[in-house]
């Protein structure tokens, strides 16, 4: 039998499997955080050196990985849509850009946060922090050249070509601990042996699993909003039992 | 019919855009202009301390240059896209990545290489020592094409579009960042001494140069193409 693999390369095959698929990561994601959250509250270990405080990374440390990744996606999604044409990884491409922003800035939130008790200053110039500050504004970048054309296709390939050129800058991030070499502590967790306690890999794991379904959630939720503005003059558009209504 | 090759071609170019620009020689003052008046006013704002001026003195400059490049930008394109000479430009059989390297080279000579020649002059103000005027004006050099290149992708994709000047530095400035810091971090380390540190922020300002060299005109190429369609 062949199967069709590009079956849900359609919008409008995918937004009804969209639709089924948004609660099992919506669901997921809340339970996850809930649990996640408790294990870093209560029962992960108090810091020999940071004190209480040292807990904001359990949201802090998946939101950065968050926003790096899901710019890589959104790159990689609209690198497709550039390739092949193909409309709905261009929709992707922008339904990911919001939630990778809203990473981005609560990973700048929670880090000044978290900078304030630990290097005594709210912002530092500090090289990951500035790196993350420019993944911020270059997901701005995205979304206001998207907005500022009128003509979707244009829009997607234009946003698009500027996603790809701006992934150049992810890996400069990820090594800028090492170029720059500053106040910013290393990364925690080696693959040699880690110098964390177990509760404390164990709550981070579980909140960025949740944080990754969670992003996975609304991108679908919006890239479902997104097709249906797109598609608004199709006819299963208006065979839909939601539009009817 | 003699076809021209790509030397020929990106000569042609280059040629042809200069001297546009030097039958416009406003708009070249008005950039350079821009920059010197920018760099004047950091003292202004900050206070005449020649300790404090000297520290500031690679950062200013090198900001200044950012921005006056930016405001050079919306010229890249627009000109030609209005009276129709680019739409003729991508009909043309020559590749169109060299036409718009040609026209980024122009470019810098114009806006670019102004401020490069300028900066000493600059320097002088900011009480710089004679070697760290000297990584100054190297890395300028090795540092502003690469703001030319760069900026060339963020002008072609944001031809005629409103509000394309503001959208321009949005989507170009944090692309310049790595080059401000190892501009900078040259100047930085000369001043401390730091012989390595400064070659080596060189080497990698050196690297971006020919990194964008080669990819820059081909991607701005595409991004007329979408834009033009």
């Amino acid at each position: 039998m062949a199967i069709n693999w590009f079956k849900y390369s359609a919008p409008s095959t995918f937004y009804g499997l969209a639709g089924k698929l948004i609660p099992w990561f919506a669901l997921p994601a809340a339970v996850l955080f809930v649990i996640g959250l408790y294990i870093g509250f209560f029962i992960a270990p108090t810091d020999a050196v940071q004190g209480e405080a040292y807990r904001i990374i359990f949201i802090h440390v998946p939101a950065s990985i968050l926003s790096m990744f899901l710019y890589l996606i959104m790159a990689g999604y609209a690198a497709l849509g550039l390739i092949f044409n193909t409309r709905l990884s261009s929709m992707m491409a922008s339904a990911i850009a919001p939630t990778g922003a809203l990473f981005a800035f609560i990973s700048l939130w929670t880090g000044a946060l978290w900078g304030k008790p630990m290097w005594g200053a709210w912002w530092v110039w500090d090289a990951r922090l500035t790196s993350e500050l420019i993944l911020l504004f270059l997901y701005f970048g995205f979304i206001s050249l998207h907005a500022s054309i009128d003509d979707p296709r244009r829009a997607d390939r234009a946003a698009a070509l500027l996603a790809v050129v701006g992934s150049v800058n992810v890996p400069i991030i990820y090594f800028s601990v090492k170029w720059w070499n500053t106040l910013h502590q290393g990364s925690t967790i080696k693959f040699t042996g880690t110098s964390m306690h177990v509760a404390m890999q164990q709550a981070m794991f579980i909140t960025l699993v949740a944080c990754w379904l969670y992003a996975i959630a609304v991108a679908l939720t919006r890239v479902r909003s997104i097709i249906l503005e797109r598609e608004r003059h199709t006819k299963w558009v208006a065979d839909l039992a939601e539009v009817k209504a | 019919m003699n076809t021209l090759s790509v030397w020929q071609l990106l000569v042609l170019v280059v040629r042809r855009d200069l001297l546009l620009a030097m039958r416009r020689r406003a708009d070249v003052f008005t950039t350079l202009i821009f920059f010197v008046m920018v760099v004047s006013l950091f003292p202004l704002g900050v206070g005449s301390e020649m300790e404090l001026l000297r520290k500031m003195a690679p950062g200013v400059l090198w900001v200044a240059a950012l921005l006056a490049s930016m405001l050079s930008l919306g010229r890249l394109f627009s000109a030609d896209y209005v009276d129709g000479t680019l739409e003729q430009m991508m009909l043309a059989p020559q590749s169109l990545s060299i036409l718009v390297l040609g026209k980024m080279i122009a470019h810098w000579m114009v806006s670019g290489l102004p401020l490069v020649l300028i900066a000493p002059v600059l320097g002088i103000q900011f009480d710089l020592s004679v070697p760290a005027q000297g990584v100054l004006v190297l890395g300028l050099l090795l540092g502003t094409p690469v703001l030319s290149m760069i900026g060339g992708i963020g002008a072609a994709l944001t031809l005629g579009l409103r509000g394309g000047g503001v959208l321009l530095s949005l989507l170009v400035l944090p692309l310049c960042i790595p080059v401000l810091i190892f501009g900078t971090g040259a100047v930085y380390a000369i001043s401390a001494g730091l012989n390595e540190a400064m070659v080596s922020n060189l080497a990698l300002l050196a690297a971006m140069l020919m990194f964008s060299l080669v990819l820059t005109p081909w991607v701005s190429a595409q991004a007329l193409r979408i834009s033009m369609e």
